[in-house]
């Protein structure tokens, strides 16, 4: 019986260390929290373009977006935003794309991906949208530095 | 042979806790576009012989008021337009079926009620003579008792081709001035 007792304890003490290794910061300080560092986000979720034309860019982003099944919810042309969501399984998908100049000849793309209550921190989700926008605008993305 | 019974034990309750708390993965590869995606592409758009893109615009805003839609928002300097409309989404097979196999429980994960969202862009062709008109619909559907039952693009031809069909009327009569 003290046995049982005993490894139930035990028990009990590691399944509350396992929940407080992994477990949840309040969820105040996590509307700030950033998991990966703020230049290496940037770097994978921007690129530049060699264009100016704006509006031709967004309609491109658009239509990138539409052939990736999202569905549209926003616009800007002045702030040069675009955000459309889509829906994976059971989590939505959601994502801001945003174009704004970059000197005299160069346009500046940067999305943000969201995956259910996550942000996507992975270079190679964000490296595929890229390649569709690529072909869909014949020109190269550029990395920035 | 007791010992390695109680490591199993162990070991299995690890992966347990470890699997209450532990972290859903986001899936990798959901931006890069599917194999259909160019049988979409024709499904969605069509191209229209005006270079006026607002006659265009103001067209679809019609259209889509015509076919019952609110309009949610729009950025004309862009040429897009969002409209989102509730419908009913009662399947009366869907209901007999559910009740025969499952009775009353089974009968109010039954769909009864969506949402369609439509998002339309307008854009220049690439030789900049005609005007490229795509639109997308998706629908969110929910059971009896308020939960998401699903989520979906439409594929239907049908739905498309009614809106391209009302849209083509629409832009005949705004250049007739009806």
């Amino acid at each position: 019986m003290k046995t049982h007792v005993r490894y139930l304890c035990v028990m009990l003490i590691f399944v509350f260390m396992v929940a407080a290794l992994s477990g949840c910061a309040t969820p105040s300080i996590r509307a700030l929290e950033m998991n990966e560092s703020q230049v290496k986000l940037r770097s994978m979720q921007t690129r530049a373009f060699d264009t100016t034309d704006k509006k031709l860019m967004m309609q491109t982003v658009i239509s990138t977006m539409q052939d990736l099944d999202f569905v549209i919810d926003k616009a800007d042309f002045t702030l040069g935003s675009v955000t459309g969501s889509k829906f994976l399984g059971q989590a939505v998908v959601t994502m801001t794309v945003t174009v704004r100049s970059r000197g005299e000849k160069q346009l500046l793309v940067r999305i943000n991906a969201q995956y259910g209550v996550k942000s996507v921190e992975d270079p190679v989700t964000y490296q595929d949208f890229f390649t569709s926008l690529e072909k869909a605008m014949f020109l190269t993305a550029q990395q920035v530095d | 042979m007791k010992r390695i019974v109680d490591f199993l034990k162990r070991i299995s309750l690890i992966c347990f806790c470890l699997g209450l708390v532990g972290c859903v993965s986001i899936p990798t590869g959901f931006l890069k576009p599917n194999e259909g995606y160019l049988q979409n592409r024709e499904l969605q758009m069509r191209q229209y012989d005006t270079t006026d893109q607002g006659k265009i615009m103001t067209s679809v805003a019609g259209v889509l008021q015509d076919l019952g839609f609110t309009l949610d928002a729009s950025e004309t300097d862009v040429g897009f337009v969002a409209a989102s409309k509730k419908a009913d989404a009662t399947n009366a097979g869907q209901v007999f079926f559910m009740a025969l196999l499952g009775g009353r429980r089974a009968v109010e994960q039954c769909d009864s009620a969506q949402v369609v969202k439509v998002s339309v862009i307008t854009k220049p062709s690439l030789d900049s003579k005609k005007t490229v008109v795509r639109v997308t619909f998706q629908r969110i559907v929910w059971n009896k008792i308020n939960q998401i039952n699903r989520v979906e693009t439409l594929a239907d031809p049908m739905i498309y081709q009614k809106f391209y069909d009302s849209l083509s009327k629409s832009i005949f009569l705004e250049a007739q001035k009806i």
